[in-house]
């Protein structure tokens, strides 16, 4: 078999959502990767089949049908690698994020130090931290114990402790894990992910060793005050994930086996993917996915990556409670149509019941993408301090992205690729120039699996296209009135052709370049407007890629304020959709 | 494509376990036939646990505090039962608190496990105790209509039932939940208003099997002590009409509701089973489907969320709805004969 991609070898990647499981096929056309095809099938990791093998069969007989060609025998099973009659395929790669959220404990010492960094490390994955105990927790330590016992986490994090630092808290602390796992049932005893203070980790190898399933560790995430460290942790913490959802899912331990070890949680595949894109790039990149059990808000900036996911945050399940984060009204703000509160209540909880549905009438679409900008700009705000940054945008503003990358079925199935992109600039509201690309077939983490045997594949996929180009956008920053001139704008388009735009505060101008065209940009703010690179300086974007809008100039202001009065409000947020082609 | 499926059957045989939360003792045997108040398995269980610093309490290291405990692990223990003994003329002395049991020593402490409470696993279907697991409870096998809902509070008991939804489209008011109904389990359409579960806590009753309740009274419908089942969702909605009828035609008959919560994961759900006689046994319920023509279905969402119907044909390609969503549609005939054009996810069987 060829060791290398590009001497021929195939690729299926398998995505398995909470809702769909998608499998999709590369392989080398013309001498570089291409994306072939998807095949969908609705994941089959709830009752009653309880098994992501079926789920996963459906979406390769899919796929097979769509390409033409064998990938399955006749009892099921994936030909790998490929034979030399044509069948099968040479490589396996999967990404997971089906499955309830990990139900997760952590530890540290002091709050504001390792507590914080252990929370960080937890919202890498698809956990749900239901208790958190540090040093100055007022419980006494059997109250502590209860609480866990209680719980019934699926997963222990525990840091705590600088390097070469004390350790008696850190006992104490060891202490009270102990005894909550010797408390558990066998069957039901966590996994525990040990990341703090190193000269302790002996004894926790022999305290733990045989108490807990599982048992992982990692350099300390808080070596000292000053440092906090994620990285080992969070690939730690990764390579946990399919042995945690093997104890909840039948069927994981068998696409992993396939895959060879590389099943790699959802959020985990795509950070990899924008931590690689932004050592080759001189800007942050940003990765958004909504999905329906969760939200990630992925940041990346020469080789540092920030990952936010947020299990309490997903346009299914996790609805019902997303009024605990938010208020009704707050969340209706986005309606371009008058629907009543009951109408919106109904929704969230029909939808949270059956999260696999689709709106079928116009009203329920505009519920479905009025929340969808609600729960995406709540992630993107609950992840921004975590987010890297070049410069210190405006307090309370995103920090310039380029390319910010999209995914979620509800900006990749919306009836136009205008409303994928307004409902996207709603929510995140960048700053500056950025790239917005929609990941419609959930590319992103397949190619940062992918990179695990090749990293030739990823360029050359993101490279051909597989990514649908929403739009170049630029989001100057003014305190201009409305209506004031903030931005010249001049697109010189590939053929020598001209078009100057000037930009009003407030509003929303398109200028169209379409996929194929390339063209330069010249921008040159009027007064004391920022049109990214700070304020009154003005400069040029050469080789701006044609795309499904073209040059969007997002005017609106930041923070994006919208009118108080109802009427009023729809009004305006009717006229940007029409700006964007409704 | 794979359905999702509702049982609402006539008659069919139901088997479910019922597993305590720890290990305990299986109270019945193969073949007993049991009605839902039964119990079918014991245990106790604690909730608690008390860490008890002998080393401090005595004034010793950890290590000789160990030596010092005079208790072993597994030891019942009675309130001020000595745990352990320090040196000397006149030794101090540590006891217990509670009552308790002693689960772990080491480190110089002791931990005991307190308030341990009985628990009884009853029946909670009528049927007959199909198969036992050991320590762990049994599996009881019936016959019966079943009938499936969305959302459940948590309990589960059994009784007469009392239809007051005459139409699927009843709302229940709170006058209507009079002395009349004490002990009874209530059929009834939708529930928006709180007196409504108020009046049926103080009579008290005994269940409740609705067809939809007002999203804003979940906090309160969680607190009640007795079964509430909501067969359509939250929200103003009508019950379905293969449940209403088959609910409505077993009025005044014993049924048992376990309105355990809808879990994807586990597959639980809340539903009704009402026993009925056979001479023969009827088949399972089919729990895996996948779309063809011929079958029931129910509308999931709007604009005719709830809607029964036949499926006639499922499209190959992907049809644009009003909204401008595309997605792979199946045609659906009403039993008004209204045929309707509805995506395949917004589809479950029922059968």
């Amino acid at each position: 078999m060829p060791t290398s991609l590009i001497d021929g070898n195939s690729l299926l990647a398998l995505d398995i959502g909470t809702t769909t499981t998608r499998a999709s096929y590369f392989d080398v056309v013309d001498g570089r990767y291409r994306f072939i095809a998807v095949g969908h099938s609705p994941t089959t990791a709830a009752a009653p089949v309880n098994d992501l093998g079926q789920g996963v069969r459906h979406a390769i007989a899919e796929l097979e049908v769509l390409i033409g060609r064998t990938l399955m025998d006749q009892d099921k099973h994936l030909i790998l690698p490929a034979q030399p009659e044509g069948t099968g395929v040479d490589n396996l790669v999967s990404t997971l994020s089906a499955g309830p959220s990990i139900k997760t404990v952590v530890f540290g010492l002091l709050a504001e130090v390792s507590l914080e960094s252990v929370q960080k490390l937890a919202r890498s994955t698809y956990s749900r931290v239901v208790d958190s105990i540090g040093m100055n927790d007022k419980r006494l330590a059997h109250e502590q114990v209860d609480a866990i016992i209680r719980q019934m986490p699926d997963l222990i994090l525990i840091s705590g402790g600088t390097e070469g630092g004390a350790s008696h808290s850190m006992k104490k602390i060891l202490e009270v894990v102990g005894l909550s796992c010797y408390l558990m049932p066998g069957d039901k005893r966590p996994a525990v992910l040990y990341a703090g203070n190193q000269e302790l980790a002996d004894e926790v190898k022999s305290s733990f060793e045989k108490l807990v399933p599982m048992l992982y560790f990692s350099p300390n995430i808080r070596p000292s005050l000053e440092i906090e460290n994620l990285e080992p942790a969070e690939k730690e913490l990764a390579s946990m994930y399919p042995k945690i959802r093997q104890r909840q899912i039948m069927g994981v331990e068998e696409i992993s086996a396939l895959s060879g070890g590389k099943l790699f949680p959802t959020a985990f595949a795509q950070g990899r993917m924008i931590r690689f894109l932004s050592n080759i790039s001189e800007k942050g990149i940003l990765n958004v996915d909504l999905g329906a059990s969760s939200t990630t808000v992925s940041g990346a900036m020469g080789g540092r990556l920030s990952m936010n996911v947020f299990p309490h945050f997903g346009l299914g399940e996790p609805l019902s409670g997303l009024m605990r984060y938010t208020t009704m009204e707050e969340a209706m703000q986005w309606l371009t149509i008058d629907i009543s509160a009951d109408a919106v209540r109904d929704f969230i909880y029909l939808k949270s019941l059956y999260p696999a549905t689709i709106p079928s009438t116009p009203e329920e679409l505009a519920i479905e993408q009025a929340l969808a900008r609600h729960i995406l700009y709540l992630a993107v705000r609950q992840a921004l301090a975590n987010l890297p940054k070049a410069r210190p945008p405006r307090a309370g503003l995103i920090p310039n992205f380029d390319p910010i990358f999209a995914s979620g079925s509800v900006f990749a199935a919306a009836p136009t690729l205008g409303q994928s992109l307004l409902m996207l600039l709603d929510a995140i509201q960048p700053t500056g120039f950025s790239t917005f690309m929609l990941d419609q077939n959930n590319l992103l983490g397949i190619l940062g699996a992918a990179a695990e045997v090749n990293t030739i594949l990823p360029i050359h996929v993101i490279e051909s296209g597989a990514f649908v180009n929403l739009g170049a956008v630029i989001s100057p920053l003014s305190n201009a009135s409305a209506g004031t001139t903030i931005l010249r704008v001049r697109l010189t388009y590939d053929n020598g052709e001209e078009t100057l735009v000037e930009v009003k505060q407030g509003g929303m101008e398109i200028i169209p370049l379409v996929v194929g065209r390339t063209g330069n940009l010249r921008l040159e703010p009027v007064g004391r407007t920022d049109a990214g690179i700070g304020f009154g300086r003005a400069y040029r974007v050469d080789g701006v890629q044609g795309s499904a809008l073209g040059v969007v100039i997002d005017a609106r202001g930041r923070p994006l304020r919208l009118p108080s009065d109802a009427v009023k409000r729809r009004e305006l947020l009717k006229k940007w959709l029409w700006n964007v082609g409704g | 494509m794979l359905a999702p499926v509702t049982h609402i059957i006539p008659l069919t045989t139901i088997i479910r376990p019922r597993l305590l939360p720890t290990t305990g003792t299986v109270q019945v045997r193969s073949g007993d036939k049991v009605v839902p108040s039964d119990v079918v398995a014991e245990t106790t269980i604690s909730r608690e646990h008390l860490l008890i610093d002998i080393a401090h309490a005595l004034g010793v290291p950890a290590s000789k505090a160990d030596r010092l405990v005079k208790c072993a692990r597994g030891d019942k223990l009675a309130k001020n039962a000595v745990i352990a003994r320090g040196d000397g003329i006149i030794p101090r002395l540590v006891r217990a608190p509670r009552d308790g049991r002693v689960v772990a020593i080491g480190g110089g402490q002791v931990m005991l496990e307190i308030g341990e409470t009985p628990f009884e696993l009853r029946a909670g279907y009528p049927g007959v105790v199909a198969q036992i697991m050991e320590n762990r409870g049994v599996v009881i096998q019936t016959t019966g209509a079943l009938i499936q809902g969305i959302w459940g509070n948590g309990h589960m008991d059994f009784g007469l039932m009392f239809n007051l939804a005459e139409q699927p489209n009843h709302v229940l008011a709170s006058a209507d939940v009079d002395v009349s109904l004490r002990g009874s389990i209530i059929l009834a359409g939708h529930v928006n208003d709180e007196k409504v579960f108020r009046n049926a806590a103080d009579l008290p009753v005994r269940g409740m099997i609705l067809g939809s309740m007002a999203p804003s009274l979940v906090p309160l419908a969680m607190q009640m002590k007795y079964p509430i089942l909501v067969i359509e969702g939250l929200g103003r909605r009508d019950m379905n009409l293969a449940a209403h009828k088959l609910l409505s035609t077993n009025a005044k008959r014993d049924v048992a509701i376990n309105a355990e919560p809808f879990d994807r994961y586990t597959g639980t759900r809340p539903e009704v089973v009402i026993q009925l006689p056979v001479t023969q046994e009827p088949p399972l319920p089919r729990d895996l489907e996948t779309f063809a023509p011929g079958q029931v279905v129910r509308i999931l969402r709007n604009p005719r969320q709830g809607a029964v119907g036949t499926l006639e044909v499922v499209r190959s390609i992907p049809t644009v709805l009003p909204n401008g969503l595309r997605a792979i549609c199946a045609d659906v005939r009403l039993e008004s004969n209204e045929s309707l054009v509805v995506p395949l996810v917004n589809l479950e069987v029922l059968g």
